[in-house]
């Protein structure tokens, strides 16, 4: 028998962008249907390396990610628990001069946005963090980033979502979705029809798909993590760690496992699964060596992967379509879209209640790859 | 001419060593991988030295099979590319071919396979109860591992639980070994043994060896019970004795033993991981209550290049194990162009025992009442220390009706064993919070590493096969 | 606390002798054993849990439940159940133990 639903607002994709997005929406009185073919962040949202991070960011997602700051600190009232989250610090080295000029620029370029940045060289270096043993000419510290566990955050905003009223349809595909003039209908799941005013395309490394049938080219490319655990040892980590010119980044959750990550995972015959890759598996092992000696009997006991999306110029799409009234983008975060999510879920909020929003998303418009396609066939 | 072929053998059990067996028959060289210091598997398992004991001293009724086995290896090894203490921890399909990634000596290597027969075996099926954690609280299979490859019991009073034909068996081979063995619970109803009167008629050495067992462990004065459940291990930092509740016609009473091991376990759990990782389709078996790779009787997978065979397959024994082992290898054989052989016989033999099994499973039936009475602080995950009533708030505040999505939520399984010691409890734990079937709630994926490896395992290139 | 030795020695008994330490103290195994026999043929414990701190011994035995791993003095870890013992081999199973000799 046919399911039928009728809703303010329909969100296609349960992750961290969607399920906060259903949150802040209900809170802004809509009714919402969040919509999955799968389980709420058991995707890209459920299976990135869990850094709350602004450091490191262009200057044109900081006002974003400083509003998702302000969100963070408010989580266990707003979701109900911590999700390990830790304003731990986030201690970004340089192994060269040359990069550690990089680090230096970067402060620079940031100053007014409001990290507070403390850069350290030198001997500084080892006084300041005792507990560092790697090689490094200094460092840039942002002192109140820090990580979470990724697998729990984006479910509890679903689940705290669905007590507030919305209708949340996990193991649900979208099967079929169109504008009607006044709103849009959509068909999901087994035998369900869902109409809505106003539609939000969240759906991470499948967004690009629904984008299409509107008319709207996105150019996203699938990424997928290659994740290290080791068994849980002694705390001696108390930041997460990155590297200027490296592709190494590390953890250490309170339980004692460090994650550690770098390089990409390789997709399997089915593009939406993916194993790490034992050659970059292989090569955050090598350099979580040299960095924490102290590791060398430690045993891994875990891989992991994911399906992330990826945009060529490194920013997201959020923002409202160019083609159809009532549709709002919000994908392709390159595999940092983690701290800056519950910050896109209150923008999305915003957009669908007010049509505009108070944190600035000119760099991240659908439009842009519309000029570039443009121009593209325009030079041919 | 074809191609030139590269069988990878992993495991060195009963079904390995007949599969590498039969290639070597059809003039190939395969190479062997197994985990273990010597060749013979678990259940004819070898020691690291020579205790002094024959083969009937060490393998009971079975000594003559393990014997054969034995030899029939020694007898291969010039032709064969042995290679043991290496486990395989990962398996990679790619443009480049195929590859185990394998670890020896704490180094890491890759090694190319054209077909692979997955020989990975058993473990024991074991349940959570309060104080399985206790030192002193063993598998089953354990027990007798002990016992066989070090000549050593655990403990010296010891009770022994479970469900299957293996608890009389190592209760009595304890006993013969001088353990003074407290009491044998069989979780499993009198009733359910009026069943082995069926399987007398196919299977009359089978049933007679376990009356002999039962028999002599009577007249030894053992105590045997039936229809138990375990309540608690006592004592906390050794097993000091037992807690538990059995049916009887008066109703249920609960008693308490002395002992300073536990030795229990619900028959075997299949190593199904390297299937996994290689990208098996697998179904849910009914009467194991398992998720396993699929396999034609002669144990193609799904997948063109692997095979399977013995335990790992699908539990059926050691006899099994060995004809399942040879079948793969001629299927890989036939499929590779090499020979074609009359697989009639052995396949009607591995029927025959498979038509066993079933009856025995109904005579040893799992217990599906267990998670009824667990109470609710007790262990679920040994690794990560994750309760019952952790995993069943999990359960309900996250609407959870998977087991990967379990896994994620609550660490269930996500710790150093992968879920080998605790994903029968959590599937069962789950069903039933969910009011489902076990099929249900899905399959635990594998990941790699399957077991735990060295962060330094030796370099950023992995060191190529020599 | 002193605790029973878990396991029974039932054959091999007149094997070589092999040394190792454990918790600082001088002990004896025989050739042929795994760590794990040989640690628990003279104690009751090989580690403890990590997030609980409850003493563990195994489980297993071969090599399938990880819960046997033993921390060596000189900070590897083995699996004892699947590790043989060689002389001079050191290991810690109680932290508190080598704590004490440490003092006096």
């Amino acid at each position: 028998m046919t399911r039928r639903l009728s809703v303010d607002v329909a969100i296609i994709g349960g992750g961290l962008v969607g399920s906060s997005a259903a949150l802040a929406m209900r809170k802004a009185g809509l009714s919402v249907a969040l919509i999955d073919k799968g389980y709420c962040g058991a995707q890209a949202s459920g299976v990135n390396y869990g850094g709350v991070r602004r450091q490191g960011r262009p200057p044109e997602q900081l006002p974003l990610s400083q509003r998702a700051h302000r969100i963070w600190s408010q989580l266990g009232a707003m979701i109900g628990m911590e999700a390990e989250y830790v304003r731990s610090g986030h201690l970004k080295l340089a192994r060269t001069e040359k990069d550690f000029a990089k680090l230096e620029a970067y402060a620079e370029t940031v100053r007014n946005y409001g990290l507070g940045l403390e850069l350290v060289a030198g001997s500084a270096l080892s006084k300041r963090f005792p507990w560092l043993s790697a090689q490094a000419v200094g460092a840039s510290l942002c002192p109140e980033d820090g990580h979470a566990n990724p697998r729990l955050v984006a479910p509890a905003f679903a689940r705290t979502a669905e007590r507030a009223g919305a209708t949340v349809l996990e193991l649900t595909p979208v099967r079929a979705v169109a504008a009607t003039g006044s709103g849009f209908a959509i068909l999901a799941g087994d035998d369900i029809e869902i109409r809505c005013r106003q539609l939000v395309n969240s759906a991470g490394a499948w967004s690009d798909h629904f984008a299409a049938q509107f008319g709207e080219p996105a150019p996203l490319t699938r990424i997928y993590p290659s994740m290290v655990v080791t068994e849980p040892l002694p705390l001696r980590l108390p930041m997460s760690m990155g590297e200027q010119g490296g592709s190494f980044y590390g953890r250490q959750v309170a339980r004692g496992n460090y994650v550690m990550g770098g390089g990409r995972g390789l997709p399997l015959a089915d593009p939406d699964f993916s194993r790490p890759s034992v050659k970059a598996a292989s090569s955050v092992m090598q350099r979580a060596i040299a960095l924490f000696p102290h590791l060398a009997d430690a045993q891994v006991i875990r891989f992991w992967s994911g399906t992330e999306a990826e945009m060529p110029d490194g920013n997201p799409v959020i923002g409202p379509s160019e083609t159809t009234s009532g549709l709002f983008h919000a994908f392709g975060f390159c595999g940092a879209g983690f701290q800056t999510a519950p910050a896109v879920g209150e923008v999305l909020a915003e957009l669908v209640t007010l049509g505009r929003t108070t944190t600035p998303i000119q760099a991240f418009s659908i439009g842009r790859f519309r000029k570039v396609a443009v121009e593209t066939a325009a030079s041919l | 001419m074809s191609e030139p072929l590269s069988p990878v053998v992993v495991g060195a059990g009963p079904a390995g060593i007949r599969a590498a067996e039969r290639l070597v028959r059809a003039g190939l060289r395969p190479i062997v991988l197994d985990e273990g210091q010597r060749a013979g598997g678990q259940i004819y398992r070898r020691p690291l030295v020579e205790d002094g004991r024959s083969y009937r001293g060490r393998y009971g009724s079975e000594a003559g099979k393990a014997q054969r086995l034995h030899q029939a290896f020694e007898a291969l090894l010039p032709q064969i590319d042995y290679r043991p203490e290496t486990l395989v921890w990962n398996i990679s399909h790619s443009e480049r071919g195929n590859q185990l990634d394998i670890l020896s000596a704490g180094v890491h290597r890759q090694v190319d396979f054209s077909h692979l027969i997955l020989c990975t075996g058993a473990t024991d099926r074991v349940l959570p109860f309060p104080g399985w954690t206790v030192p002193g609280a063993y598998t089953l299979g354990a027990s007798q591992t002990a016992l066989k490859a070090q000549g050593c019991t655990v403990g010296d009073r010891v009770v022994f639980m479970g469900s299957g034909p293996l608890l009389y068996l190592v209760a009595w081979q304890y006993m013969r070994a001088g353990a003074r063995v407290q009491a044998v619970l069989d979780t499993a109803p009198l009733a359910s043994k009026r069943h082995l009167l069926a399987l007398a008629v196919h299977a009359p050495r089978i049933v007679a060896l376990g009356v002999f067992y039962g028999l002599q462990l009577q007249l030894a004065g053992v105590k045997i019970r039936y229809g138990v459940r375990p309540e608690a291990v006592l004592g906390t930092s050794q097993v000091e004795g037992l807690r538990y509740r059995r049916r009887t016609p008066a109703g249920e009473v609960v008693e308490s033993i002395a002992c300073d091991a536990l030795a229990y376990g619900f028959a075997l759990r299949a190593e199904t991981q390297l299937a996994d990782l290689a990208g098996c389709r697998f179904h849910f078996d009914e009467r194991d209550r398992v998720w396993l790779p699929e396999r034609d009787v002669l144990g193609r997978t799904s997948r063109p290049d692997v095979y399977i065979a013995g335990d790992g397959s699908g539990i059926a024994g050691a006899d099994a194990a060995e004809i399942s082992g040879e079948l793969a290898a001629m299927a890989l054989l036939e499929d590779a162009g090499r020979a074609s052989a009359d697989v009639a016989r052995l396949v009607a033999a591995r029927n025959r025992i498979l038509r066993q099994r079933d009856i025995l499973e109904q005579a040893f039936p799992f217990p599906a009442d267990w998670f009824e009475t667990v109470p609710a602080e007790t262990t679920l995950c040994r690794c990560e220390e994750i309760t019952v009533a952790e995993v069943r708030r999990t359960i309900a505040s996250g609407s959870i009706t998977e087991i990967n999505r379990l896994k994620a939520l609550s660490r269930v399984g996500m710790g150093r064993c992968q879920g080998r010691m605790c994903s029968a409890g959590a599937a069962e734990l789950l069903s039933g919070a969910c009011g489902v079937t076990a099929d249900k709630v899905g399959r635990l994926r594998a990941q790699a590493p399957v077991k735990p490896i060295p962060l330094n395992f030796g370099g950023g290139k992995p060191e190529a096969w020599s | 606390m002193s605790m029973n030795p878990l396991l029974r020695r039932r054959y091999r008994l007149d094997e070589t002798p092999v040394p190792f330490v454990l918790n600082g103290v001088a002990e004896t195994g025989r050739r042929g054993d795994t760590v794990l026999t040989a640690i628990l043929s003279v104690s009751g414990s090989l580690r403890q849990s990590e997030f609980t701190g409850e003493k563990r011994a195994g489980f297993c035995l071969i090599g399938a439940c990880q819960d046997c791993y033993v921390m060596m003095a000189d900070g590897r870890r083995v699996r004892a159940c699947s590790t043989a013992l060689l002389p001079g081999m050191a290991f810690i199973t109680d932290v508190g133990a080598m704590a004490e000799i440490g003092h006096e």
